[in-house]
């Protein structure tokens, strides 16, 4: 399909992608492309430039200091899985990789596209929200670490700002942390009808559900047992749109039982 | 470097390489089928779902429909009709011919390249490793079940009877 006119730069450092970012109206900056692209050719955004972040290899390095595993925001799905840093301090998110799209997709599509485009479907918003990660955003001014809690505003909306730029994406570094992630979805990992991430922490519980409302819905029950897990989704009063896949009541009947699967995952691997 | 809307690039597919200008807009899948007449190279879908564009660009599988052009500036792409380049079929596309692992054949080009891929990086692929190295690649037609046992005999592995 033929896309709207749109203008292109290919940044060599993150310093010139917020020049770009900043100095142009109606700019984005293109990682994976595995969404917005899509999104171009639908018309359902139109940007005047595009901000090319594929050569910034700065930005897909994946390491860990002390205690934090640190992803660089274009590290791709293909990267995450095959990383030794993911492997030995936060395995999760290698597993959760592995289950989006297919392999094409992994090997373009980014953290940070999947957690910046926000699509209530997506993955990476509630296990980074049940992980308490954060996100580092950098801006002409400086840079600033958002927590996942306070990063996904609404569908599509990130706290990234205009002229601001995702950098890298932190989460506690933990080899046997009790995580687990559960969906149910389209086809075998294809788009999400509902999911739920885990991540149980002594007595500390959080599980994040996806697909059921804007953001990302936190949960914090006072014990991992099914039915106080049963108990804090239904008293968390959600609304989840209906669409051709799922009605309303189905997809909330869905975020119950993904809670309970990711928890049951996060106390079997704990 | 100011954003422009064309760009003068340069590819190198299946060998050979091309210098063209080209409009940022400009999906890679239709600069190789439309620019470089390459047509082996399929647009199905067009919104990432069916991979009848995959491609293998630096190495890696990609669906060609989610790319833009310019920013294959300097890239090596494989297509299919790189995959018998002499002229002689690869073990692969034998296998899918031997297999019939084809019916209309639109999707062909794709699962060949995705299959080829899949093959380099896992020699001897077992049918879960073949079918979630195909996941990306739709077959309206065979119901995948030739196209497994083609991608399994060209690993020279047995092929279980489906009798």
């Amino acid at each position: 399909m033929l896309l709207r006119e749109v203008e292109y730069a290919r940044p060599s450092s993150v310093e010139e992608a917020i020049e770009l970012l900043a100095g142009h109206e109606g700019a984005r900056a293109l990682a994976g492309g595995q969404t917005i692209v899509n999104v171009m050719k639908a018309r359902a955004a139109s940007p005047d430039v595009l901000v090319d972040l594929n050569r910034l290899e700065g930005l897909r390095s994946i390491s860990v200091s002390g205690e934090t595993l640190r992803i660089g925001a274009m590290a791709t799905y293909t990267q995450i899985m095959a990383s030794s840093e993911v492997e030995v301090s936060r395995p999760i998110l290698a597993e959760v990789s592995a289950q989006i799209a297919d392999v094409q997709v992994r090997n373009r599509g980014t953290i940070g596209g999947n957690i910046c485009s926000n699509d209530p479907t997506n993955h990476l918003p509630p296990l980074l929200v049940a992980l308490d990660g954060s996100m580092t955003v950098r801006g002409a001014d400086g840079e600033r670490s958002v927590s996942a809690s306070d990063f996904f505003l609404g569908v599509y909306m990130t706290a990234v700002g205009e002229g601001e730029l995702l950098t890298s994406v932190s989460v506690p570094a933990a080899a046997n942390a009790a995580d687990g992630f559960a969906s149910v979805t389209v086809g075998r990992d294809g788009t999400c009808l509902a999911n739920a991430a885990a991540c149980l922490a002594g007595d500390v519980v959080r599980i994040a559900l996806g697909c059921v409302d804007a953001v990302p819905v936190l949960l914090t029950p006072t014990s991992s047992d099914e039915s106080s897990v049963r108990q804090a989704v239904q008293e968390a009063d959600i609304d989840p749109p209906s669409d051709v896949h799922a009605s309303s009541e189905y997809r909330r009947h869905l975020a119950e039982v993904c809670a309970v699967r990711a928890v049951d995952k996060a106390s079997r691997r704990g | 470097m100011e954003p422009t809307a064309s760009k003068a690039i340069t590819v190198e597919v299946n060998g050979t390489v091309y210098e063209r200008d080209v409009e940022s807009r400009r999906l890679l899948v239709h600069f190789v089928r439309d620019d470089l007449d390459l047509t082996g190279s399929h647009v199905g879908c067009d919104t990432g779902n069916c991979g009848a564009c995959s491609m293998i660009v630096d190495g890696q599988l990609v669906k060609t429909c989610m790319l833009l052009a310019v920013q294959a500036d300097g890239a090596k792409i494989e297509t299919v009709e790189g995959l018998a380049a002499g002229g002689e079929l690869t073990n692969l596309q034998q296998s899918f011919s031997d297999h019939h692992a084809l019916q209309c054949g639109y999707c062909t080009p794709g699962m060949l390249m995705s299959a080829t891929a899949l093959l380099r990086e896992n020699p001897k692929p077992s049918p879960a490793e073949i079918r979630k190295g195909l996941q990306g690649n739709i077959c309206r037609c065979t119901g995948y079940w030739n196209i497994i046992e083609a991608v399994t005999a060209a690993s020279g592995q047995e092929v279980a009877s489906n009798e």
